[in-house]
This record gives C-alpha cells, structure tokens and sequence, in this order.
C-alpha cells in the first residue's frame, strides 16, 4: 500500500520532535550536574546551552538575563521558543494525532501522555530538587516510545521514515553539542586546567548518553582527540554522527525514488569517513562541523523534496 | 435484584420494551427478564465492561473549545439494546428505500429539466431561495444517475407507535461507526443475549459502502483507488471518517494530500510521486470542496475537483448539490415527490409539517407556537430549534419575529411525544426519549442498515439526542422472532 506524503512528513517529523525533547532534556540534566562540579572561576554558565539550540537572537529580545532560571525556563518550557522541549512535545502530539491509524495505538496513547504530564508538571524543572526527576521522566518517556514503535509497529516505509527523522534530529544534536562545546571549552592543552578539561569533555559524552560506551570502547582517559573520533566516527554507538547516517541510508535503501538522497548521503559519509577530526584545532573543527551540519540540511531538503 | 420492571412507569407514550401494562413487548421478553436477573454487582461489571471497551478500542467524538482546544471525549454508551421486530423493521427498510430512490429522482430532475417545478407540484421560489442548490451541478450526469449515495435518516415513533421520518440527511450524515462499534462492545458485554436471540448483524455496511463507491470509478475493470476527504483532526466526526477508511481499506485524505492536474484528474500526493484517485467518500460540505468554484477562502478543499467532477473523471459521494434536498422545507413536500416520480402512496410517514412560507399555515403555526417544533430549514445538530411546550415567552416572541421575516427559512411540526425505552441510571432503569438514524445507500442496488444508530437523550425528560448537547446511543436488535 502506498504512502501519503502528509503521513510520511508527519511521522518523520513526529520522531524528530521527540528525539528533540529527549535530547534537550538530557542537555540541560548534564548541565547543571557539570556546573556543580566546576570551580566558580571557570564557571561557563548556560548560555552555551541557548547556542546549541541557535536561538541566542530571540532569546536575548526575551530574557534580561542569562542566568540559571532564564535558559532552563526557556529551553524547558517557554512554549515560545520553538525547539523547547514542551513546543516539541506539542509538536509531536499534534503530528502524531493525524497519523492515529498509522501508528499503533499504544505509541499515540504514549506520545498523549508524555505531552500531557511534560505540561502538567512543567514548573517543577525550575526547582533543582525535582529537576532531575522531571527531566529523567521526559527522557524514559521518549524512549519508551520509541520501544513502543520499534517493537509493535511495523516495519514497513512509515517506519523508515520514523527512523530518518529519529537519526537525522540525532545527528545535528550531535554535531551541534561537539561544535558548541569545544568552542567553550577552555585552551586545548593548558596544564592547570586539565581535571576541568576532562570534565567538561565528560559532559559532552553525558549529554549523548556516550560516557559509559566510551569507556568499554576506547578503554582510555577521556581525551579531547578520542572523544570526538569516538562521537563522530564510531560505527556502532547510536548516537555518533558515523552510525546515524548509516540508518538513515538503511531506510532509504527500502524507499522509492531514493537516488538522489543516497547520494547526498554517501557523499557526506566519505567526507566523514576520510576526515581525522581528532587532529582538528579549533577552527578547523569548527569548519568540519559546518560541513557535516550542511551536509544534514541538504539531505533534509532532499528527502523533503522527494516525498513529502 | 436491582432492576424492577414493577417501578418503570409507561404513561401516554410508546415504550420500545415494556407495555402500558408493564408487560414486556414479546420481542423484549427474554431480555427484560435477563436484566431482572442481574445482581447491581453484576450491572456495574457490565457497565465498567462496556466503558472499558469504548475506552480501549478508543470510540470517541471530539469536541472543540477556545481553551482546551480539541478534546476526545469517550462516546457516551447504554447497555440495554432497543430491539425492533425483524418484520417491522421490513417495513421500514421498504419505506426508506423508496423514500430515497424518489429523492435522488427528485435531486436528478432539479440539476436537469426541472418537470416537477414546471408541473407545479415543487414551488418554483422554493426551488430559488434554495441555499443548497448548486448552478454549478446544472446539467451534470453522475453515474448512474445517483447523487445521494449515502443518506441517513431520522425516525422517530410518536405515542401511537407509528414511525415517521423526521428528517433526512443526504449531505454528510455521521453516525454510522457508533452503529458498528456499539454491537461490538455488546457482544463482548452480553454474549448470552446474542445466543438466545437471533439478532441480524449489522457489520456488513463497510463492505456494503465500499461496493458502492467503487461501482462509481471512472475507471471500471481497474482496482478503484478509494479516498476518505476528512476536513481534518479538529472534525467532531473525525473518529469516524479514519474508522470508516480504516474499515474499506481506503486511503484517509485531507484537501492538501490531493491535487487537481491539468488533465482535470485528481491524484493524491503519495511518497511514490502522484496517484490518481477514482473515488472520493468527501465528508466535507459542498461550499468548502473546492476554493475554485465555492467558498474561494476554503482550505479545507482541493482546487478544481469541481473540473474534474464535471469531466467525469472523479466520482463524488455524495454529489456536490445533493444537499438540496435535505432541507426542512422540501421534507415537507416528500410525500408530494414520491407519489410524483414512482406514482406511489408513501410507505412511512412524514410528520405532519407546516411550511410557514405559506400564509394560511404561518398563521396556524403563529397562533400556535407553544405547541409546535419550530426548526430553520438549514440547520443540522438539533441548533437553532424552538420547543414550544418548553420554550419561554420571549423565545417564542423572537420565533414568530424570525418567522414573520424570513417565511421560506421555517417549518413547523406538532410536538411528538417520542418514544422512550429503559436507560440505565445509576443501578436502576429509567425511560428516555430515543429515535433511530438508519443508513441507506444507493448505487447498482439500494441497501439499508439492519437498523441503525439509536440515539438516546440523557437527560430525563429531554428529547435532544445529539451527542454534542448530552445524547449518547444504544446497540440497535433487529430480531427474528420466528427463529428465535
């Protein structure tokens, strides 16, 4: 049975905005314990948390101040920023309300409910006590979601498409945590700043639930160079850029006219595949990421192009 | 011991189970005497069963509000069926079908020659004020001549127990996934009740409408490609246009998901590329089915599928215009119509109806307006209604103001007193007000719903059914009582 394009753009970006809020939460949990370990001298505060999201301008035309309440309230809540994670859970509801008889019944109920109680509970993230539990509940309640859609639902051309969406949002978290975070973080190589160093570089496996991983696979001190090989390169570990491309080709390879997606697809994967990223200062990275982040936007506008 | 027959009461009005007497009606005896046997333990176990069944298998109507926006509500249930004799009901199904085979003659004759206006049995001012009448359907031949391929109609039984139809809706009706679902709750409610009695099943409709709407492909002899064109979530009855397409394995649209070529073909945008689409089941109203030739400012329609119509390349059900015969105005001239077209004395009844566009019948409906049912000739949901017996002095006063103004736009009927059957209410029976929205559709062959939907009004006394101010329906037993 064919598809339609309404559907398949609804259940992919569906996935996206889910991914969004897990991701988010998960950002915001490894912020604030990560500021709690730094010393106040170099305390980097939460606006590099604002940036990773690229909404600084409406942000600043917001907010009087930077500080703590102000992002978390504007990353959580604010339902005027687009990519909170409560406009993103709203987002999710709403596209996955049109497509009720295309995933399984159980998954909607899920996504009802996940909105239903990220709103409910809202003002609880402003607190640090229950911080915590409010963003551990978003995170276990997008997962559980995609269980849901992975073990009841099936896998048929709505389920590629919930998969692209799912790596591609995957993908640019990624790239955009590595890209902000590295920027932030301090002078490679100063001596007296290394425990620091290692911790900030801790945070950012944290934040893409990559710590543990990292360890079992690398077997090495956290290290600026094998941190980012490992998030960008390993082929095994669901959330590096390497893996995330490689799903999104895996269902493309199930869909019609996919030619030119492909394309786009493994030409990004060589570039990513021939780059030594872990031999990239700054700047260069920076310029690395801008690829790899451009490289994503073209294959969103592709798929966008060709089916929806 | 929970529910007494001893105590429910039947006085000047028909009751679809019990007699004046108390007696159970023969067709109603096994079940009464069920019921009589069910201990309140065993009543509240089949109440939570069957809301547990409406809420798993997510029956719902939305209902929409500026502050909540939109919210599902779980479709309001009765246990106790309302059953109707299998040879009754043969009667009436006979009557519907003629009743709607006179209406699509009826629809075909106003789009071509317009005989029954030039014989002056249908008032030709009538026909010109007629705010569902399409110049743009003039002189269009859809297939098989058919345009109301679907119609639901209104019956209600007046304290004698005759039946009239009250109205018939041959524009959008809904209804029909409640007809469906509420006997599967019962089956898993009371599955004794469907050993002991041979009740007629009723889930043959989608079949039934999906044989009709094929029957109308452009393309015979190709697998057709059927579409729901649903107006979208925010729908009341959205619940059922994804039921109905899920049911036909139809595809469920929205007005942005098709396109109009310029071959004049509807496609439908699919991950493929562009689909041609042979059928479409619209459940979205004439003005807002095409921005090109109606309501230019409609999103909710699909540019030029009024071209594509005319050049017979899409099938629409139903047909744009359809709707002009679904006026209160023109019900009031059915039996005239009937008799017009298939030289037929009417099988069911109308209920009696004054048409205030006529002055001797605007003063009788003026000078007795506390006794009648007012009702504007266009309104569906039970909106804009006057009940005389239950109405204020000023409401009738800005009645007869709206009359005196707009004569063409009002009938009025003399208050039937509808017939009630047993409703749960707490742990005991209570009666309430019902009617029956049976489905008939018309394509090669006529069919009609083994009953219908039974809606029921809640609220004691009332005789709203509408499930948008407090209705809510009851599983409908058309038994045969010769075999059972």
């Amino acid at each position: 049975m064919t598809m339609l394009s309404r559907v398949a753009n609804n259940v992919y970006w569906m996935a996206r905005y889910i991914e969004r809020a897990e991701n988010t939460a998960r950002l915001i949990n490894v912020n604030t314990h990560l500021l709690l370990d730094l010393p106040k001298r170099v305390r980097l505060g939460w606006e590099p948390i604002v940036d990773i999201t690229s909404s600084r301008d409406y942000f600043h035309s917001n907010y009087e101040d930077n500080d703590e309440r102000s992002v978390v309230r504007f990353m959580v809540i604010d339902t005027k920023n687009h990519s909170s994670i409560l406009s993103s859970l709203s987002m999710a509801r709403e596209n996955a309300r049109t497509i009720r008889d295309i995933i399984p019944r159980e998954a909607w109920e899920q996504v009802n409910d996940l909105y239903l109680k990220g709103k409910n509970n809202a003002q609880s993230v402003m607190t640090h006590r229950h911080r915590y539990d409010y963003l551990r509940s978003i995170i276990l309640g997008a997962q559980t979601i995609t269980g849901l859609l992975a073990g009841t639902m099936t896998h048929d051309e709505g389920y590629d498409f919930l998969r692209m969406g799912r790596n591609l949002e995957r993908a640019d978290m990624t790239t955009r945590i590595i890209d902000v975070r590295s920027a932030t973080l301090l002078p490679e190589m100063t001596e007296d700043l290394t425990p620091f160093e290692n911790l900030q570089w801790m945070s950012v496996l944290k934040s893409l639930t990559a710590y543990q991983m990292y360890r079992r696979e690398m077997r090495l001190r956290i290290r600026r160079p094998d941190v980012l090989k490992f998030l960008l390169q390993e082929k095994r570990f669901p959330r590096a850029f390497h893996h995330t491309l490689s799903e999104v080709e895996s269902c493309l390879n199930d869909l019609p006219h996919n030619e030119k997606p492909l394309q786009l697809v493994n030409k990004l994967q060589g570039k990513l595949v021939r780059a030594k990223p872990q031999q990239l200062r700054q700047e260069k990275l920076h310029d690395f990421i801008d690829v790899l982040q451009l490289g994503l936007i073209k294959i969103h506008d592709c798929i966008h192009e060709t089916y929806f | 011991m929970a529910i007494r027959w001893g105590s429910y009461k039947v006085k000047n009005l028909h009751d679809e189970l019990l007699r004046a007497s108390g007696r159970p009606r023969p067709a109603a005896q096994a079940l009464t005497s069920y019921l009589r046997s069910l201990k309140d333990k065993d009543i509240e176990e089949y109440k939570a069963a069957a809301e547990s069944a409406i809420h798993v298998m997510g029956i719902t109507f939305t209902v929409y509000s500026e502050e909540e926006g939109s919210i599902d509500r779980a479709w309001p249930f009765d246990i106790i069926p309302r059953i109707i004799d299998k040879k009754e009901w043969q009667g009436i199904e006979a009557g519907l079908k003629q009743r709607v085979q006179a209406l699509n003659l009826f629809i075909d004759d106003l789009y071509h020659k317009q005989q029954i206006v030039k014989d002056k049995i249908f008032p030709a001012e009538l026909l010109q004020d007629s705010k569902n009448f399409r110049p743009q359907c003039i002189g269009i031949d859809p297939p098989l001549g058919i345009w109301a391929h679907i119609c639901g109609s209104d019956l209600v039984r007046d304290k004698d127990g005759t039946v009239y139809v009250l109205e018939d809706n041959l524009r959008v009706p809904s209804g029909v996934s409640y007809m469906l679902e509420n006997r599967q709750v019962m089956k898993r409610v009371f599955p004794d009740m469907f050993e002991q009695y041979n009740i007629l099943p009723v889930d043959d409709y989608p079949s039934q409408l999906y044989d009709t709407l094929a029957a109308l492909s452009p393309r015979p002899g190709d697998q057709p490609e059927i579409v729901v064109l649903t107006p979208g979530v925010y729908n009341s009855a959205y619940f059922e246009h994804a039921y109905l397409a899920q049911q036909m394995g139809a595809e469920l649209v929205e007005g942005s998901d098709l396109v109009v070529d310029k071959d004049d073909v509807v496609y439908m945008r699919t991950i493929e590329g562009l689909t041609r689409v042979d059928v479409i089941y619209r459940r979205i109203d004439d003005l807002f089915l095409d921005p090109e030739a109606f309501n230019p400012d409609s999103m909710l329609g699909v540019p030029g599928l009024m071209r594509a119509w005319k050049a017979g390349n899409v099938a629409l059900a139903n047909a744009p215009g359809a709707g002009v015969a679904d006026d209160k105005v023109v019900y009031a001239f059915v039996p005239e119509i009937i008799k017009y077209y298939l030289d037929q004395d009417a099988i069911l009844p109308n209920v009696p109806t004054y048409k205030c566009i006529n002055k001797e019948e605007r003063q009788y409906v003026i000078d007795n307006i506390d006794k009648m049912v007012v009702k504007p000739a266009n309104e569906s949901g039970g909106y804009g209604m006057l009940i005389g017996p239950h109405s204020s002095k000023e409401e009738r006063e800005k009645f007869v103001r709206l009359i005196r103004r707009d004569p063409r736009n009002y009938v009025a009927q003399p208050m039937l007193i509808l017939s009630t059957a047993p409703t749960l209410v707490g742990n005991r029976v209570e009666p309430r007000h019902l009617d029956l929205r049976p489905f008939i559709l018309s394509g090669a062959k006529t069919y009609v719903t083994t009953g219908g939907l039974t809606r029921v009004a809640l609220r004691k006394g009332s005789t709203v059914v509408n499930s948008s101010q407090g209705g809510g329906s009851k599983d409908t037993w058309i038994v045969d009582m010769e075999t059972t």
